[in-house]
Protein backbone atom coordinates (compact mmCIF):
# COMPACT_ATOMS: atom_id res chain seq x y z
CA UNK A 1 0.00 0.00 0.00
CA UNK A 2 2.74 2.21 0.61
CA UNK A 3 4.48 1.56 -1.92
CA UNK A 4 1.82 1.85 -4.05
CA UNK A 5 1.25 5.55 -2.74
CA UNK A 6 4.80 6.58 -3.56
CA UNK A 7 4.55 5.34 -6.90
CA UNK A 8 1.56 7.48 -7.39
CA UNK A 9 3.13 10.54 -5.67
CA UNK A 10 6.16 10.05 -7.93
CA UNK A 11 4.06 9.85 -10.95
CA UNK A 12 2.42 13.06 -10.34
CA UNK A 13 5.50 15.26 -9.19
CA UNK A 14 7.06 13.91 -12.53
CA UNK A 15 6.76 16.91 -15.41
CA UNK A 16 3.77 15.14 -17.51
CA UNK A 17 4.26 14.95 -21.56
CA UNK A 18 1.92 17.27 -22.23
CA UNK A 19 3.03 20.15 -19.58
CA UNK A 20 6.78 19.62 -21.19
CA UNK A 21 4.96 20.13 -24.84
CA UNK A 22 3.03 23.14 -23.43
CA UNK A 23 5.82 24.87 -21.76
CA UNK A 24 7.98 24.52 -25.31
CA UNK A 25 4.69 25.81 -27.27
CA UNK A 26 4.85 29.15 -25.01
CA UNK A 27 8.77 29.30 -25.79
CA UNK A 28 7.97 29.48 -29.35
CA UNK A 29 5.20 31.89 -29.29
CA UNK A 30 7.37 34.02 -27.03
CA UNK A 31 9.89 33.89 -29.53
CA UNK A 32 8.02 34.29 -32.80
CA UNK A 33 6.63 37.62 -30.73
CA UNK A 34 10.09 38.58 -29.83
CA UNK A 35 11.41 38.61 -33.23
CA UNK A 36 8.40 40.50 -34.72
CA UNK A 37 8.77 43.17 -31.78
CA UNK A 38 12.95 43.73 -32.68
CA UNK A 39 12.21 43.66 -36.33
CA UNK A 40 9.66 46.75 -35.73
CA UNK A 41 11.82 48.48 -33.35
CA UNK A 42 14.98 47.90 -35.38
CA UNK A 43 13.56 49.37 -38.96
CA UNK A 44 11.88 52.57 -36.79
CA UNK A 45 15.27 52.33 -34.79
CA UNK A 46 17.67 52.92 -38.27
CA UNK A 47 15.04 54.96 -40.10
CA UNK A 48 15.07 57.17 -37.27
CA UNK A 49 18.85 57.13 -36.90
CA UNK A 50 19.44 58.03 -40.96
CA UNK A 51 16.40 60.48 -40.99
CA UNK A 52 17.67 62.33 -37.94
CA UNK A 53 21.20 62.63 -39.37
CA UNK A 54 20.26 64.84 -41.63
CA UNK A 55 19.79 67.62 -39.00
CA UNK A 56 22.82 66.54 -36.84
CA UNK A 57 26.12 68.36 -38.34
CA UNK A 58 24.81 70.01 -40.56
CA UNK A 59 22.60 73.67 -41.00
CA UNK A 60 19.02 71.89 -41.38
CA UNK A 61 16.87 72.75 -38.72
CA UNK A 62 13.74 70.48 -38.57
CA UNK A 63 11.75 74.14 -39.53
CA UNK A 64 13.33 74.40 -42.64
CA UNK A 65 12.30 70.69 -43.23
CA UNK A 66 8.98 71.17 -43.14
CA UNK A 67 8.43 74.52 -44.38
CA UNK A 68 11.24 75.40 -46.91
CA UNK A 69 9.86 74.36 -50.39
CA UNK A 70 12.98 73.83 -52.39
CA UNK A 71 14.01 69.76 -52.99
CA UNK A 72 17.55 70.01 -54.21
CA UNK A 73 19.43 68.11 -51.23
CA UNK A 74 22.78 68.51 -52.85
CA UNK A 75 22.86 72.24 -53.60
CA UNK A 76 22.90 74.77 -51.17
CA UNK A 77 21.20 77.98 -51.10
CA UNK A 78 22.36 81.49 -50.93
CA UNK A 79 23.60 80.95 -47.48
CA UNK A 80 24.64 78.33 -47.37
CA UNK A 81 22.18 75.63 -46.58
CA UNK A 82 21.57 72.44 -48.14
CA UNK A 83 18.24 73.06 -49.77
CA UNK A 84 15.72 69.94 -48.08
CA UNK A 85 12.57 71.87 -48.12
CA UNK A 86 10.06 69.05 -47.60
CA UNK A 87 7.15 71.37 -47.93
CA UNK A 88 6.00 70.44 -51.49
CA UNK A 89 5.79 66.63 -50.57
CA UNK A 90 4.34 67.33 -47.56
CA UNK A 91 1.58 69.40 -49.36
CA UNK A 92 1.61 66.19 -52.05
CA UNK A 93 0.75 63.43 -49.83
CA UNK A 94 -1.82 65.31 -47.62
CA UNK A 95 -3.44 66.91 -51.00
CA UNK A 96 -4.47 63.47 -52.17
CA UNK A 97 -5.05 61.72 -49.33
CA UNK A 98 -7.40 64.02 -47.79
CA UNK A 99 -8.82 65.13 -51.45
CA UNK A 100 -9.24 61.18 -52.38
CA UNK A 101 -10.67 60.47 -48.99
CA UNK A 102 -13.11 63.09 -48.85
CA UNK A 103 -14.09 61.74 -52.63
CA UNK A 104 -14.40 58.23 -51.51
CA UNK A 105 -16.31 58.39 -48.40
CA UNK A 106 -19.85 59.28 -49.55
CA UNK A 107 -19.24 56.53 -52.27
CA UNK A 108 -18.21 54.63 -50.21
CA UNK A 109 -20.96 55.04 -47.21
CA UNK A 110 -23.69 54.87 -50.09
CA UNK A 111 -22.44 51.49 -51.66
CA UNK A 112 -22.15 50.19 -48.20
CA UNK A 113 -25.74 51.22 -46.96
CA UNK A 114 -26.59 49.03 -50.12
CA UNK A 115 -25.16 46.43 -49.79
CA UNK A 116 -26.22 46.41 -45.97
CA UNK A 117 -29.59 47.53 -45.81
CA UNK A 118 -31.40 48.07 -49.09
CA UNK A 119 -30.52 44.90 -50.89
CA UNK A 120 -28.48 42.73 -48.64
CA UNK A 121 -28.94 39.61 -51.66
CA UNK A 122 -27.28 41.64 -54.42
CA UNK A 123 -24.81 43.38 -51.73
CA UNK A 124 -23.59 39.87 -51.02
CA UNK A 125 -23.41 37.90 -54.20
CA UNK A 126 -22.04 40.58 -56.82
CA UNK A 127 -20.74 43.61 -54.77
CA UNK A 128 -18.70 41.39 -52.38
CA UNK A 129 -17.08 40.21 -54.87
CA UNK A 130 -16.05 42.63 -56.84
CA UNK A 131 -15.03 44.79 -53.74
CA UNK A 132 -12.58 41.91 -52.53
CA UNK A 133 -11.11 41.64 -56.19
CA UNK A 134 -10.66 45.63 -56.16
CA UNK A 135 -8.68 45.08 -53.21
CA UNK A 136 -6.44 42.47 -55.08
CA UNK A 137 -5.75 44.16 -57.99
CA UNK A 138 -2.02 45.22 -57.99
CA UNK A 139 -0.83 49.19 -57.38
CA UNK A 140 0.72 49.08 -60.68
CA UNK A 141 -2.57 48.38 -62.76
CA UNK A 142 -4.22 51.52 -61.15
CA UNK A 143 -1.26 53.56 -61.80
CA UNK A 144 -0.81 52.39 -65.34
CA UNK A 145 -4.62 52.69 -65.80
CA UNK A 146 -4.16 56.08 -64.26
CA UNK A 147 -1.16 56.97 -66.64
CA UNK A 148 -3.01 55.84 -69.84
CA UNK A 149 -6.83 56.86 -69.16
CA UNK A 150 -7.08 59.46 -66.30
CA UNK A 151 -4.06 62.20 -66.84
CA UNK A 152 -5.29 62.64 -71.08
CA UNK A 153 -8.61 63.05 -69.54
CA UNK A 154 -7.33 65.52 -67.54
CA UNK A 155 -5.07 67.03 -70.02
CA UNK A 156 -8.04 66.66 -72.50
CA UNK A 157 -10.68 68.49 -69.90
CA UNK A 158 -8.06 70.65 -67.94
CA UNK A 159 -5.24 71.68 -70.38
CA UNK A 160 -1.74 71.73 -69.34
CA UNK A 161 0.31 67.97 -68.82
CA UNK A 162 -2.57 66.13 -67.18
CA UNK A 163 -0.46 65.21 -64.62
CA UNK A 164 -0.97 66.61 -60.68
CA UNK A 165 -2.59 66.09 -57.40
CA UNK A 166 -6.03 66.00 -59.54
CA UNK A 167 -5.18 62.47 -61.24
CA UNK A 168 -3.31 61.17 -57.96
CA UNK A 169 -6.63 61.96 -56.20
CA UNK A 170 -8.60 59.86 -58.61
CA UNK A 171 -6.18 57.04 -58.80
CA UNK A 172 -5.66 56.89 -54.69
CA UNK A 173 -9.81 57.21 -55.15
CA UNK A 174 -10.53 53.84 -56.78
CA UNK A 175 -7.26 52.23 -54.82
CA UNK A 176 -8.57 53.48 -51.15
CA UNK A 177 -12.80 52.96 -52.07
CA UNK A 178 -13.10 49.26 -51.67
CA UNK A 179 -11.14 49.40 -48.48
CA UNK A 180 -13.39 52.07 -47.08
CA UNK A 181 -16.27 50.44 -48.40
CA UNK A 182 -15.62 46.80 -46.67
CA UNK A 183 -15.06 48.59 -43.61
CA UNK A 184 -18.00 50.80 -43.91
CA UNK A 185 -20.19 47.53 -44.45
CA UNK A 186 -18.65 45.64 -41.26
CA UNK A 187 -19.65 49.08 -39.37
CA UNK A 188 -23.23 48.55 -40.62
CA UNK A 189 -23.59 44.66 -40.07
CA UNK A 190 -22.15 45.22 -36.49
CA UNK A 191 -25.00 47.78 -35.83
CA UNK A 192 -27.52 45.36 -33.75
CA UNK A 193 -30.49 44.01 -35.50
CA UNK A 194 -33.19 44.74 -33.02
CA UNK A 195 -32.22 48.79 -33.53
CA UNK A 196 -33.49 48.55 -36.84
CA UNK A 197 -36.78 47.07 -35.50
CA UNK A 198 -36.93 49.63 -32.59
CA UNK A 199 -36.72 52.17 -34.43
CA UNK A 200 -39.27 51.24 -36.95
CA UNK A 201 -41.44 50.75 -34.39
CA UNK A 202 -41.11 54.14 -33.27
CA UNK A 203 -42.62 55.67 -36.48
CA UNK A 204 -39.21 56.21 -38.19
CA UNK A 205 -39.22 55.25 -41.82
CA UNK A 206 -36.28 52.98 -43.73
CA UNK A 207 -34.35 56.27 -44.35
CA UNK A 208 -35.10 57.65 -40.77
CA UNK A 209 -33.55 54.48 -39.18
CA UNK A 210 -30.60 54.60 -41.84
CA UNK A 211 -29.66 57.99 -41.22
CA UNK A 212 -30.45 58.38 -37.67
CA UNK A 213 -29.79 55.22 -36.11
CA UNK A 214 -28.02 52.81 -37.90
CA UNK A 215 -25.11 55.64 -39.48
CA UNK A 216 -24.76 57.39 -36.15
CA UNK A 217 -23.83 53.79 -34.42
CA UNK A 218 -21.87 52.72 -37.04
CA UNK A 219 -19.98 56.12 -36.83
CA UNK A 220 -17.09 55.01 -35.25
CA UNK A 221 -16.63 52.06 -37.19
CA UNK A 222 -16.90 54.17 -40.15
CA UNK A 223 -14.39 57.12 -39.35
CA UNK A 224 -12.01 54.03 -38.32
CA UNK A 225 -12.31 52.68 -42.38
CA UNK A 226 -11.92 56.10 -43.50
CA UNK A 227 -8.72 56.69 -41.61
CA UNK A 228 -7.91 53.62 -43.04
CA UNK A 229 -8.27 54.64 -46.00
CA UNK A 230 -6.09 57.56 -45.82
CA UNK A 231 -3.35 55.72 -44.03
CA UNK A 232 -3.30 53.40 -47.52
CA UNK A 233 -3.45 56.57 -49.62
CA UNK A 234 -0.73 58.40 -47.80
CA UNK A 235 1.42 55.16 -48.03
CA UNK A 236 1.04 54.22 -51.73
CA UNK A 237 3.83 55.26 -53.81
CA UNK A 238 3.67 53.39 -57.31
CA UNK A 239 0.79 54.52 -58.45
CA UNK A 240 0.64 57.67 -57.19
CA UNK A 241 4.35 58.06 -58.57
CA UNK A 242 3.12 57.38 -62.27
CA UNK A 243 0.24 60.39 -62.06
CA UNK A 244 1.67 62.59 -60.20
CA UNK A 245 4.48 64.40 -61.80
CA UNK A 246 6.84 63.96 -59.87
CA UNK A 247 8.08 67.82 -59.55
CA UNK A 248 9.07 68.70 -56.25
CA UNK A 249 7.60 71.78 -56.38
CA UNK A 250 4.65 73.65 -54.27
CA UNK A 251 2.07 72.38 -56.02
CA UNK A 252 -0.49 75.55 -57.77
CA UNK A 253 -3.20 74.21 -58.60
CA UNK A 254 -4.64 70.58 -59.03
CA UNK A 255 -3.14 70.08 -62.45
CA UNK A 256 0.28 71.14 -61.70
CA UNK A 257 2.92 68.51 -61.60
CA UNK A 258 3.61 67.62 -57.94
CA UNK A 259 5.00 65.25 -55.78
CA UNK A 260 4.44 62.87 -52.74
CA UNK A 261 6.61 61.88 -49.78
CA UNK A 262 6.76 58.61 -51.70
CA UNK A 263 6.93 59.54 -55.15
CA UNK A 264 10.27 61.80 -54.34
CA UNK A 265 11.45 58.36 -52.38
CA UNK A 266 11.23 55.73 -54.48
CA UNK A 267 12.57 57.95 -57.20
CA UNK A 268 15.23 59.27 -55.66
CA UNK A 269 16.61 56.74 -53.33
CA UNK A 270 18.62 54.73 -56.23
CA UNK A 271 20.29 57.99 -57.15
CA UNK A 272 21.98 58.49 -54.02
CA UNK A 273 25.13 57.45 -52.26
CA UNK A 274 24.50 55.80 -48.60
CA UNK A 275 25.60 58.42 -46.01
CA UNK A 276 25.61 61.36 -47.78
CA UNK A 277 23.35 64.07 -47.33
CA UNK A 278 21.08 63.84 -50.32
CA UNK A 279 20.58 60.19 -49.15
CA UNK A 280 19.84 61.11 -45.58
CA UNK A 281 17.20 63.81 -46.31
CA UNK A 282 15.53 60.74 -48.00
CA UNK A 283 15.20 59.42 -44.92
CA UNK A 284 14.09 62.39 -43.25
CA UNK A 285 11.46 61.70 -45.33
CA UNK A 286 10.93 58.66 -44.86
CA UNK A 287 10.54 58.90 -41.54
CA UNK A 288 8.10 61.65 -41.90
CA UNK A 289 5.86 58.94 -43.78
CA UNK A 290 6.73 56.51 -40.74
CA UNK A 291 5.76 58.80 -38.33
CA UNK A 292 2.13 59.32 -40.36
CA UNK A 293 1.60 55.99 -40.85
CA UNK A 294 2.23 55.96 -36.75
CA UNK A 295 -0.43 58.76 -36.51
CA UNK A 296 -3.15 56.91 -38.77
CA UNK A 297 -2.47 54.08 -36.16
CA UNK A 298 -3.10 55.87 -33.35
CA UNK A 299 -6.30 57.68 -34.61
CA UNK A 300 -7.62 54.34 -35.42
CA UNK A 301 -7.29 52.81 -32.20
CA UNK A 302 -8.41 55.85 -30.26
CA UNK A 303 -11.74 55.94 -32.09
CA UNK A 304 -11.77 52.34 -31.40
CA UNK A 305 -11.57 53.12 -27.67
CA UNK A 306 -14.10 56.35 -27.95
CA UNK A 307 -16.67 54.33 -29.99
CA UNK A 308 -16.52 51.58 -27.48
CA UNK A 309 -17.10 53.27 -24.37
CA UNK A 310 -20.46 54.17 -25.13
CA UNK B 1 -65.46 51.65 -21.02
CA UNK B 2 -66.90 49.11 -24.02
CA UNK B 3 -65.49 50.42 -27.25
CA UNK B 4 -63.47 48.46 -29.28
CA UNK B 5 -60.16 49.96 -30.60
CA UNK B 6 -58.58 47.10 -32.50
CA UNK B 7 -60.72 44.21 -34.25
CA UNK B 8 -59.12 41.36 -35.37
CA UNK B 9 -61.19 38.74 -37.65
CA UNK B 10 -59.66 35.46 -39.23
CA UNK B 11 -56.07 36.45 -38.76
CA UNK B 12 -53.98 33.25 -40.49
CA UNK B 13 -50.12 34.03 -41.18
CA UNK B 14 -47.49 31.94 -43.21
CA UNK B 15 -44.29 31.84 -43.10
CA UNK B 16 -43.34 30.54 -46.56
CA UNK B 17 -45.75 27.48 -46.50
CA UNK B 18 -45.72 27.15 -42.81
CA UNK B 19 -49.27 28.48 -41.17
CA UNK B 20 -48.10 29.76 -37.87
CA UNK B 21 -51.59 31.97 -36.87
CA UNK B 22 -54.89 29.62 -37.70
CA UNK B 23 -57.76 31.78 -38.25
CA UNK B 24 -57.16 34.14 -35.04
CA UNK B 25 -60.48 36.38 -33.56
CA UNK B 26 -59.69 38.80 -31.48
CA UNK B 27 -60.87 42.25 -30.42
CA UNK B 28 -59.44 44.99 -28.11
CA UNK B 29 -60.94 47.28 -25.48
CA UNK B 30 -60.10 51.05 -25.26
CA UNK B 31 -58.15 51.21 -22.00
CA UNK B 32 -58.04 47.96 -20.86
CA UNK B 33 -55.10 45.95 -20.28
CA UNK B 34 -54.82 42.67 -22.34
CA UNK B 35 -52.76 39.78 -21.76
CA UNK B 36 -51.63 37.04 -24.25
CA UNK B 37 -50.64 33.91 -22.55
CA UNK B 38 -49.78 30.77 -23.81
CA UNK B 39 -46.32 28.19 -24.19
CA UNK B 40 -43.36 29.59 -26.66
CA UNK B 41 -44.27 28.88 -30.41
CA UNK B 42 -47.62 29.01 -29.76
CA UNK B 43 -48.22 32.41 -31.90
CA UNK B 44 -48.76 34.61 -29.39
CA UNK B 45 -45.89 37.21 -30.28
CA UNK B 46 -45.97 36.65 -33.83
CA UNK B 47 -50.08 37.99 -33.86
CA UNK B 48 -49.03 40.79 -31.75
CA UNK B 49 -46.49 41.92 -34.60
CA UNK B 50 -49.29 41.75 -37.03
CA UNK B 51 -50.96 44.61 -35.34
CA UNK B 52 -48.33 47.06 -36.24
CA UNK B 53 -47.40 45.21 -39.22
CA UNK B 54 -43.59 44.44 -37.92
CA UNK B 55 -44.24 41.22 -39.29
CA UNK B 56 -44.00 42.89 -43.22
CA UNK B 57 -40.09 43.31 -42.37
CA UNK B 58 -40.30 39.34 -42.72
CA UNK B 59 -39.38 38.04 -45.93
CA UNK B 60 -41.77 35.35 -46.78
CA UNK B 61 -44.67 35.88 -44.45
CA UNK B 62 -47.98 36.36 -46.02
CA UNK B 63 -51.12 37.25 -43.64
CA UNK B 64 -54.59 36.88 -44.49
CA UNK B 65 -57.66 38.09 -42.73
CA UNK B 66 -58.99 41.63 -41.25
CA UNK B 67 -57.46 43.50 -38.63
CA UNK B 68 -59.03 47.02 -38.06
CA UNK B 69 -57.63 49.79 -35.71
CA UNK B 70 -60.71 52.44 -34.95
CA UNK B 71 -62.32 51.01 -37.76
CA UNK B 72 -59.16 51.50 -40.66
CA UNK B 73 -57.71 48.27 -41.95
CA UNK B 74 -54.50 47.74 -41.09
CA UNK B 75 -53.41 46.14 -43.65
CA UNK B 76 -55.71 48.25 -46.62
CA UNK B 77 -52.93 49.30 -49.36
CA UNK B 78 -53.29 53.07 -48.83
CA UNK B 79 -52.48 52.36 -45.25
CA UNK B 80 -48.91 53.81 -44.43
CA UNK B 81 -47.04 51.49 -42.08
CA UNK B 82 -45.39 54.60 -41.07
CA UNK B 83 -47.79 56.19 -39.56
CA UNK B 84 -49.49 52.94 -38.29
CA UNK B 85 -46.68 52.10 -36.11
CA UNK B 86 -46.90 56.10 -34.70
CA UNK B 87 -50.32 55.23 -33.44
CA UNK B 88 -49.30 51.63 -32.43
CA UNK B 89 -46.01 51.85 -30.33
CA UNK B 90 -44.11 48.53 -29.17
CA UNK B 91 -42.26 47.40 -26.67
CA UNK B 92 -39.55 44.83 -26.90
CA UNK B 93 -38.04 42.38 -24.55
CA UNK B 94 -34.91 43.34 -24.63
CA UNK B 95 -35.08 47.25 -23.98
CA UNK B 96 -32.87 48.18 -26.96
CA UNK B 97 -31.44 51.64 -25.56
CA UNK B 98 -30.17 53.46 -29.00
CA UNK B 99 -26.75 54.13 -28.36
CA UNK B 100 -27.14 57.88 -27.45
CA UNK B 101 -28.49 60.33 -24.97
CA UNK B 102 -31.36 59.31 -22.56
CA UNK B 103 -32.70 62.46 -23.77
CA UNK B 104 -32.24 61.26 -27.63
CA UNK B 105 -33.32 58.36 -26.76
CA UNK B 106 -37.34 60.15 -25.65
CA UNK B 107 -37.68 62.53 -28.40
CA UNK B 108 -36.54 60.27 -31.16
CA UNK B 109 -40.22 59.18 -31.93
CA UNK B 110 -40.71 62.87 -31.75
CA UNK B 111 -37.93 64.28 -33.96
CA UNK B 112 -38.63 61.23 -36.83
CA UNK B 113 -42.11 62.70 -36.96
CA UNK B 114 -40.92 65.68 -37.05
CA UNK B 115 -40.96 67.78 -34.32
CA UNK B 116 -38.40 69.98 -34.15
CA UNK B 117 -39.22 72.76 -31.26
CA UNK B 118 -36.94 72.04 -28.08
CA UNK B 119 -39.70 73.36 -25.51
CA UNK B 120 -42.03 70.91 -26.96
CA UNK B 121 -39.46 68.00 -26.70
CA UNK B 122 -38.23 69.27 -23.34
CA UNK B 123 -41.66 69.23 -22.32
CA UNK B 124 -42.34 65.16 -23.56
CA UNK B 125 -39.00 63.96 -22.33
CA UNK B 126 -40.22 65.21 -18.64
CA UNK B 127 -43.94 63.88 -19.12
CA UNK B 128 -42.57 60.67 -20.53
CA UNK B 129 -40.05 60.07 -18.23
CA UNK B 130 -42.42 60.90 -15.46
CA UNK B 131 -45.10 58.15 -16.34
CA UNK B 132 -42.40 55.65 -16.98
CA UNK B 133 -41.38 55.75 -13.28
CA UNK B 134 -37.80 57.15 -14.01
CA UNK B 135 -37.80 61.05 -14.22
CA UNK B 136 -36.46 60.88 -10.32
CA UNK B 137 -33.56 58.88 -10.93
CA UNK B 138 -32.25 60.02 -14.41
CA UNK B 139 -33.67 63.63 -14.46
CA UNK B 140 -29.74 64.91 -13.55
CA UNK B 141 -28.18 63.14 -16.34
CA UNK B 142 -30.39 63.16 -19.17
CA UNK B 143 -27.83 64.20 -21.76
CA UNK B 144 -25.59 60.52 -20.39
CA UNK B 145 -25.79 57.66 -22.68
CA UNK B 146 -28.46 55.59 -22.05
CA UNK B 147 -26.41 52.59 -22.13
CA UNK B 148 -25.12 53.43 -19.24
CA UNK B 149 -28.34 52.83 -16.93
CA UNK B 150 -29.33 49.38 -15.53
CA UNK B 151 -31.27 46.65 -17.51
CA UNK B 152 -34.58 47.66 -16.00
CA UNK B 153 -34.28 51.45 -16.07
CA UNK B 154 -33.22 51.01 -19.94
CA UNK B 155 -36.41 48.94 -20.32
CA UNK B 156 -38.17 52.47 -19.07
CA UNK B 157 -36.34 54.44 -21.29
CA UNK B 158 -37.73 51.96 -23.58
CA UNK B 159 -41.39 52.49 -22.85
CA UNK B 160 -40.74 56.36 -22.36
CA UNK B 161 -39.49 56.17 -26.31
CA UNK B 162 -43.14 54.59 -26.99
CA UNK B 163 -45.00 57.25 -24.83
CA UNK B 164 -43.24 60.15 -25.54
CA UNK B 165 -45.14 59.88 -29.18
CA UNK B 166 -48.53 59.23 -27.82
CA UNK B 167 -49.60 56.54 -29.57
CA UNK B 168 -53.36 54.98 -29.14
CA UNK B 169 -52.02 51.52 -28.34
CA UNK B 170 -49.03 50.32 -26.81
CA UNK B 171 -47.80 46.44 -27.50
CA UNK B 172 -45.44 44.96 -24.84
CA UNK B 173 -43.49 41.46 -26.05
CA UNK B 174 -42.48 40.29 -22.56
CA UNK B 175 -41.19 43.37 -21.24
CA UNK B 176 -40.23 42.38 -18.05
CA UNK B 177 -39.21 38.90 -18.83
CA UNK B 178 -35.03 40.41 -19.00
CA UNK B 179 -35.58 42.01 -15.63
CA UNK B 180 -35.59 41.40 -12.23
CA UNK B 181 -38.42 41.32 -9.87
CA UNK B 182 -38.25 44.46 -8.56
CA UNK B 183 -37.77 46.26 -11.87
CA UNK B 184 -40.45 43.77 -13.18
CA UNK B 185 -42.47 45.38 -10.33
CA UNK B 186 -42.19 48.56 -10.80
CA UNK B 187 -43.15 48.58 -14.70
CA UNK B 188 -46.15 46.26 -13.91
CA UNK B 189 -47.37 49.58 -11.41
CA UNK B 190 -46.97 52.19 -14.26
CA UNK B 191 -48.74 50.09 -17.11
CA UNK B 192 -51.78 49.66 -14.31
CA UNK B 193 -50.94 54.28 -14.25
CA UNK B 194 -51.01 54.26 -17.80
CA UNK B 195 -54.48 52.07 -18.42
CA UNK B 196 -55.91 55.25 -18.08
CA UNK B 197 -54.55 57.02 -21.18
CA UNK B 198 -53.40 54.33 -23.05
CA UNK B 199 -54.74 50.63 -24.45
CA UNK B 200 -52.25 48.12 -23.44
CA UNK B 201 -51.46 44.91 -25.14
CA UNK B 202 -49.20 42.67 -23.39
CA UNK B 203 -47.78 39.08 -24.21
CA UNK B 204 -46.54 37.64 -20.77
CA UNK B 205 -44.79 34.24 -19.80
CA UNK B 206 -45.90 35.69 -16.31
CA UNK B 207 -49.06 33.75 -15.55
CA UNK B 208 -49.23 35.92 -12.25
CA UNK B 209 -48.11 39.13 -14.39
CA UNK B 210 -51.38 38.29 -17.02
CA UNK B 211 -53.55 38.18 -13.58
CA UNK B 212 -52.59 40.88 -11.97
CA UNK B 213 -52.46 43.42 -14.64
CA UNK B 214 -54.76 42.96 -16.86
CA UNK B 215 -58.42 43.10 -17.62
CA UNK B 216 -58.85 40.40 -20.19
CA UNK B 217 -56.85 37.52 -21.19
CA UNK B 218 -56.43 35.86 -24.05
CA UNK B 219 -54.72 32.15 -24.32
CA UNK B 220 -52.92 31.00 -27.30
CA UNK B 221 -51.90 27.51 -28.30
CA UNK B 222 -50.43 26.21 -31.39
CA UNK B 223 -51.52 28.88 -33.34
CA UNK B 224 -55.15 29.03 -32.13
CA UNK B 225 -56.71 31.36 -29.81
CA UNK B 226 -58.22 28.54 -27.49
CA UNK B 227 -59.88 31.15 -24.92
CA UNK B 228 -60.40 34.74 -24.45
CA UNK B 229 -62.32 36.06 -21.49
CA UNK B 230 -61.91 38.62 -18.21
CA UNK B 231 -58.82 37.85 -16.51
CA UNK B 232 -60.62 36.34 -13.75
CA UNK B 233 -62.77 33.84 -15.51
CA UNK B 234 -59.60 32.61 -17.03
CA UNK B 235 -57.82 32.29 -13.89
CA UNK B 236 -60.76 31.05 -11.88
CA UNK B 237 -62.80 29.33 -14.10
CA UNK B 238 -61.57 28.50 -17.48
CA UNK B 239 -64.34 27.08 -20.08
CA UNK B 240 -61.96 24.90 -22.00
CA UNK B 241 -59.70 21.79 -20.53
CA UNK B 242 -56.21 22.81 -22.37
CA UNK B 243 -56.76 26.90 -20.57
CA UNK B 244 -56.89 25.03 -16.81
CA UNK B 245 -54.21 22.44 -17.62
CA UNK B 246 -52.08 25.77 -18.80
CA UNK B 247 -52.79 28.18 -15.90
CA UNK B 248 -52.13 25.06 -13.64
CA UNK B 249 -49.13 24.34 -14.83
CA UNK B 250 -49.62 20.91 -16.44
CA UNK B 251 -48.08 21.46 -19.46
CA UNK B 252 -46.02 24.67 -21.38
Amino acid sequence: MQNQNDDIRAALLRKSRSSKLERRGKFISWLCIAIIVVVVFAIFGFVAYRGLSTFFGTKVTLWNFLSKTAWAPGTTDASGVPKVGALPMIVGSFGVTLLSALLATPFAIGAAIFMTEISPRWGGKILQPVIDLLVGIPSVVYGFIGLSVVVPLIRHVFGGTGFGILAGTFVLFVMILPTVTSMTVSALRAVPRNYRQASLALGATRWQTIYKVVLRAATPGILTGIVFGMARAFGEALAVQMVIGNAALLPQNLISPASTLTSVLTSGIGNTVMGSLENNALWSLALLLLLMSLAFNLITRWIGKRGAMK
Amino acid sequence: MAEEIITAKDVRLKYGDFEALHGIDLSFRKNEITAMIGPSGCGKSTFLRCLNRMNDLIDGVTITGDMRLEGKDIYAPDTDAVELRKQVGMVFQQPIPFPFSIYDNVVYGLRVAGVKDRGTLDAAVEKSLRQAALWDEVKDKLHDSALGLSGGQQQRVAIARVLATQPEVILMDEPTSALDPIAATLIENMLLELRSDYTIIIVTHSMHQASRISDRTAFFLQGNLVEFAPTKTIFMNPQKKETEDYISGRFG
